[in-house]
């Protein structure tokens, strides 16, 4: 009985994923320049060039600039790309192709496209950063086995963008606010929740933002899983659920605009 | 003998179905049922609430209120469950301009939880059902409306449904276009899938309907083949009259008696008469001197005027 199918058990968003899957194996070529070149340009530019001019830092035991440097890229780089792709490429599903009209015709659900965006974007940010950290290696700039972990901490990070990124895309009637969320807030996160400095070279008050900032517990989770040094697991605990907490609300409410907007 | 409800239960069942946005009514209350086997047709113009009622159907907008009932479940409760039983052709091609021909239909055919080795055999067979076998590793992008309309309505088959929706399925095709779309739903319809459409095509309904409902302002209007509806509600042929430019409005009821009903349209006279071509010579005994004058067969679109008083197509 055809009726009878797929009443089993079934894992959401699997279906959406390879969708994702289908369109990035056509695509990859494109983007992978790109994700290969940034950390190179990134690493040689800020962290060799001008890192040399820096001294040795006394935070983590004292490491140089290149140390410090990279996994805070790492999570900028993986806030960067969770943001994007749940910005024009997620738009796109709802408004250019309409991918995401199509699929709710079928057995799938709004449930699923959610849940499968959210694989897409460990997937492709596991891509980025994964790329990133193979090049960091290269550039010497991560040494400890503890790195490892800031791989799977770079990708929360992602996520913690990307759903409530995606929640706020599915409620958009134009694609116009995007370069606005990537002017004003992508940008002075990437600039000021510690990538470049610790946040303590800036004022008290400054500092007390930071913490307030997203991107911030998630440099400081994947910097400190990167460098190894001291790890005090109550504050890596903190700056975790901080992030898991934004994942989470980004996915709830995303669960309703993205239904909002479909199911009329 | 059984009765004919036990017989086959109706596929589509709606009674008193009602959709309501917040500010305006797109369906009122509609009854309707649909047969296993059956082509069924909402006709109507644009925003009648033909486009509503195929998104209730399909389990894809919930209703405000009636009863529905597709194969057999209630779209609310078992949404997923009849989705995976229909093939859906929605009015706007929501095909991926990202991916092949082929790969489109791949990947709708893995949504329905079809292995790749099956997506695949279907899909071949599909292709060549539509004819778009040669352009399987062509992205959609550069198709044409007709192609892209075709490969639509393969992917909608890929699951093998039982029942196949379709909403206005050939608008802004050209005529050839159409023409070949029609031909593949026939050989479905032949082929025992039950079909069902909305269109503001008159021509459509006559060609695939074998029963449809008029829809008007979010009501039905009419209900029955398309050779009854004309039956009923118009003559046996039409006489389409087209005067000199002004010479219309100064007829001033000196067509009268000619045939059954006159209609007034902006640009020509239609006389409803049993026999037009008698009609036709009655013009030119009073002395009436008409630009043009053609007689034919009633359509649906004098039905729709007639009860509506609108023509479909404005």
């Amino acid at each position: 009985m055809a009726g009878a199918r797929g009443a089993g058990l079934r894992i959401p968003g699997v279906r959406k994923l390879e969708h994702s899957l289908f369109v990035y194996r056509r695509i990859w070529r494109g983007t992978f320049f790109g994700t290969l070149v940034s950390p190179v340009l990134y690493l040689s530019a800020m962290g060799v060039a001008l890192g040399s001019l820096v001294p040795t830092l006394t935070a983590f035991g004292g490491v140089p600039y290149l140390v410090f440097l990279a996994p805070g890229l790492l999570a900028a780089q993986a806030m960067q790309t969770a943001t994007q792709e749940s910005s024009w490429p997620l738009f796109a599903g709802f408004k250019w192709n309409k991918t995401f009209e199509a699929m709710v015709q079928t057995p799938q659900g709004v449930r699923d496209i959610v849940i499968g965006h959210l694989y897409w974007l460990v997937v492709r940010v596991g891509i980025v950063t994964g790329v990133f950290l193979a090049v960091a290696f290269l550039f010497g700039a991560v040494n400890s086995p503890t790195v490892i972990l800031a791989w799977p901490a770079a990708i929360l990070t992602g996520v913690a963008f990307g759903m409530p990124m995606a929640a706020w895309t599915a409620s958009r009637k134009t694609e116009q606010s995007f370069a606005f969320v990537f002017r004003f807030i992508i940008t002075p996160l990437f600039l000021f929740s510690g990538t470049f400095f610790p946040i303590e070279q800036l004022p008290q008050p400054v500092q007390a933002i930071a913490w307030l900032t997203p991107l911030f517990h998630g440099v400081s989770l994947t910097r400190s899983l990167a460098i190894g040094h001291d790890l005090d697991v109550v504050i890596l605990a903190i700056h975790a659920l901080v992030l898991i907490g934004l994942a989470a609300l980004g996915t709830l409410i995303a669960f309703r605009t993205f239904r909002k907007r479909l199911i009329v | 003998m059984p009765s004919p409800e036990h017989v086959s239960e109706p596929l589509i069942r709606a009674r008193n179905l009602t959709k309501r946005f917040a500010d305006f009514t797109a369906v009122d209350g509609i009854d309707f049922d649909v047969a296993a086997g059956e082509s069924f047709g909402f006709l109507g113009p644009n925003g009648a609430g033909k486009t509503s009622t195929m998104r209730m159907i399909g389990a894809v907008s919930p209703r405000t209120s009636g009863d529905l009932r597709v194969l057999g479940d209630d779209p609310e409760q078992k949404g997923a469950r009849i989705r995976g039983r229909l093939g859906v052709v929605p009015q706007l091609d929501t095909l991926d301009m990202e991916l092949t021909v082929l790969e489109n239909l791949l990947i709708y055919g893995r949504y329905f939880d079809i292995s790749y080795v099956e997506a695949r055999r279907r899909a071949t067979d599909l292709l060549e059902f539509v004819q778009l076998t040669d352009r399987a590793k062509s992205l959609v992008e550069p198709l044409s409306g007709g192609m892209k309309r075709r490969l639509t309505i393969a992917r909608a088959l890929i699951n093998e449904p039982e029942l196949l929706l379709l909403d206005e399925p050939t608008t802004g095709l050209d005529p050839q276009a159409r023409h070949l779309v029609w031909d593949r739903l026939y050989r479905l319809k032949q082929g025992g899938t039950t079909l069902v459409l909305t269109t503001h095509y008159m021509d459509e309904a006559e060609q695939l309907c074998d029963r449809l409902v008029v829809m008007d302002n979010a009501k039905i209007v009419a209900e029955g083949s398309p050779r009854a509806l004309i039956e009923k509600y118009s003559t046996r042929e039409v006489l389409e009259l087209r005067f000199p430019v002004g010479v219309q409005e100064t007829l001033d009821g000196q067509l009268d008696g000619l045939g059954e009903r006159i209609e007034h349209l902006p640009d020509r006279v239609l006389v409803y008469a049993a026999d037009g071509e008698a009609a036709a010579v009655a013009v030119h005994e009073r002395g009436l001197l008409p630009e043009t004058m053609l007689v034919r067969r009633s359509s649906l679109e004098d039905v729709f005027l007639r009860l509506t008083g609108r023509t479909l197509v404005e």
